[in-house]
């Protein structure tokens, strides 16, 4: 029988779509036999950066990377109180056996966060300084924070395979937008009368970028670099699904099974972590901006 | 006579989407309000020609919208013109690639801003050395010389201050010790003072004045103040919609407004204290010399009218610095120019 035009939307054969899709599909692969091996020597530095961060931080005694990670906590913060609290957080942590995976975590949070400030502090400068890149930049942001996460895992693992380094760029992939927008956001928020007064004072591109631009839009950069932050450590449990080790598997594990305590443990770790980035890095944001309120200490 | 720092010629400035169309059309004679309705250009300047002597003040006064802040940006060419040429030293600003460009901002103009324009993440003392950074002048010659203008402006005991802790006449201070650290000679002021009150204002004044003095830089001060305008410019210019109405000395505007424009805005200016005796004396022509005062060239008229009014001499003698006799000046033609 016909089917009547308006009630049922014309969609293509059921023929033609298979064939779409795996015409698609099989090009894709076609592609990732033919390249896999090139792009996945690509990333071999940063897999053993990734591993070397992850050992160091995991066989060095505890006490030494407690002391580190708070002597940082507290330089970035300038908080007593921020410093105190992430020690009760990191002894809780260890006392419930997290101690390892939270380390794991933590170094592959880092090293996101690192690429994400290495690639998107640059992209976010283009964007801000021309038209075109932006024009071209803010949909595919768009779709990287839009698109459902497991849906670019697919073709990361197809590419790539199972492991750190397509977790890595799954996590890096979800997280780097809030960096790019943020510096470019802050880039073009910086006052044109400034501006105008180093071109009038004859300061080239560069000298305006590095003396002027960026240092007036680091509040707005930092508060994207926080977020960024924030998002990797969103990411860290589905990043288990393709197997990145750290907080995210016991997640994944008690989510299958149905362990509710293991879930909770494992997944309050991750807020700790969470709080303890969240206010380091804010009231480092602030102190930055000191000029802008009370005078130099 | 002093030689011609810089020379604006038959400069136009058309702000629109095609404003070479629309220059056309200026030139044929289309007026700001047509051009606007009819063909969606803003006339910004038009037709405007000034020559700038060195080492004097020039000033440029017309009220907001008048083109004045557009004018000042083509000495340095912050903003490119339309049509027209701007010559400084010899050299045409307007054909100077990206490069000779920022050689001449860096080395031969400095500009002072309305608001000020300082880097609010810097200090007062890297502030004032910001141009300096730009040229990449050694770092200790560069505090050195900042530091003395910091002194120069009186905000000594500041330099580790931010912008943001300091009033308003004191940011511009710092606006000013980082234009004159910067050396150049020019000095372009685009109403540099309109954003103080009136008293600081009156001292930055007083500042610039006493400067200039020592520097003798060429400096161009746009306002839209005309007894700022009459207290510290050697010539002043009148913009009205983008075009130059008249252009001279401040006495001259002052006794011979050429337009209904100029003649509105100098109604009420207390001519005593603008005009000199050499701007009214007539040629010596056998005076009596009974009962006569004498006066020097320099003197405004209300240095000397109380003593008019108390002596009531038959006539004012003119003199010069050498105490040569150079003019003439009846009480009549005094009281005239006052009641005018």
């Amino acid at each position: 029988m016909e089917k009547f035009f308006l009630s049922e939307f014309p969609e293509l054969s059921r023929e033609t779509l298979r064939f779409i899709k795996k015409g698609f599909d099989t090009s894709y692969r076609a592609f990732s036999r033919e390249y896999g091996d090139t792009i996945e020597a690509v990333f071999d530095p940063v897999l053993y950066f990734l591993v070397w961060f992850e050992k160091l931080l995991q066989n060095s005694p505890w006490p030494i990377v407690l002391i580190c990670f708070l002597a940082i906590i507290y330089f970035g913060s300038r908080k007593i109180s921020v410093t105190i609290g992430s020690l009760f957080a990191f002894l809780l942590i260890g006392i419930f056996g997290m101690w390892e995976d939270t380390m794991s975590t933590v170094s592959i949070i880092g090293v996101c966060t690192l690429l994400s400030i290495g690639i998107g502090i640059p992209v976010g400068v283009l964007m801000a300084k021309s038209e075109r890149a932006q024009k071209i930049c803010t949909p595919i942001l768009d779709v990287m924070q839009t698109m459902p996460s497991f849906v670019y895992l697919i073709p990361v693992v197809m590419l790539l395979g199972i492991g750190k380094i397509p977790g890595l760029l799954a996590v890096v992939i979800y997280a780097i937008p809030p960096i790019i927008r943020l510096t470019n956001l802050g880039i073009r928020e910086v006052d044109s009368e400034v501006l105008e007064a180093a071109d009038a004072f004859g300061a080239n591109p560069r000298q305006k970028l590095f003396q002027i631009q960026l240092p007036l839009a680091l509040p707005t950069i930092f508060a994207g670099i926080n977020q960024t932050i924030m998002m990797a450590l969103a990411m860290v449990v589905i990043a288990s699904m393709i197997g990145v080790k750290g907080l995210g598997q016991p997640v994944l594990k008690a989510i299958t099974n149905q362990y509710f305590a293991m879930g909770l443990f494992n997944g309050l770790a991750i807020v700790a972590l969470a709080i303890i980035f969240d206010r380091v890095s804010q009231s480092f944001g602030h102190r930055i901006q000191q000029h802008r309120s009370g005078a130099r200490e | 006579m002093p030689e011609i720092k810089i020379q604006i010629k038959n400069l136009y400035k058309i702000f629109g989407k095609n404003p070479k169309s629309a220059l056309e059309k200026v030139k044929d004679g289309v007026n700001k309000d047509q051009l606007l309705e009819k063909h969606n250009h803003v006339l910004g300047l038009k037709d405007i020609n000034l020559d700038i002597k060195e080492k004097s003040i020039q000033v440029v006064m017309g009220l907001s919208g008048s083109g004045k802040s557009t004018l000042i940006r083509h000495i340095n060419r912050l903003i490119e013109p339309t049509d027209g040429s701007v010559v400084v030293d010899g050299e045409d600003v307007l054909k100077m690639n990206d490069e000779n460009l920022r050689n001449f901002r860096r080395t031969k103009t400095a500009m002072v801003f309305q608001r000020f324009a300082l880097l609010p993440h810097k200090t007062v003392l890297e502030n004032t050395m910001f141009g300096l950074h730009i040229q990449n002048i050694d770092e200790k010659e560069a505090n050195t010389r900042a530091r003395r203008w910091i002194d120069r402006v009186g905000l000594s005991g500041y330099e580790e201050k931010y912008p943001q802790h300091l009033s308003g006449g004191m940011q511009q201070r710092v606006g000013l010790a980082r234009a004159l650290t910067n050396d150049g000679e020019i000095l372009l002021m685009d109403e540099a003072f309109s954003a103080l009150d009136p008293l600081i204002r009156k001292d930055m004044q007083d500042i610039l004045l006493e400067l200039q003095d020592e520097l003798h830089k060429t400096v161009v001060f746009i306002t839209h103040d005309l007894d700022e305008a009459l207290k510290i410019g050697d010539r002043i210019a009148i913009l009205k919609d983008g075009i130059m109405d008249q252009e001279g000395i401040p006495a001259d505007i002052l006794l011979n407004p050429k337009t209904q424009y100029v003649k509105d805005f100098v109604e009420d200016v207390n001519r005593a204290r603008v005009i000199k005796a050499k701007h009214i004396m007539s040629k010596l022509n056998g005076q009596d010399r009974d009962n006569a005062m004498f006066v020097d060239q320099d003197d405004f008229i209300d240095r000397f009218i109380d003593k008019v009014i108390s002596d009531k001499p038959n006539c004012l003698i003119v003199k010069n610095k050498n105490n040569d006799e150079i003019g003439y000046l009846s009480t009549k033609r005094l009281s005239e120019i006052l009641k005018r």
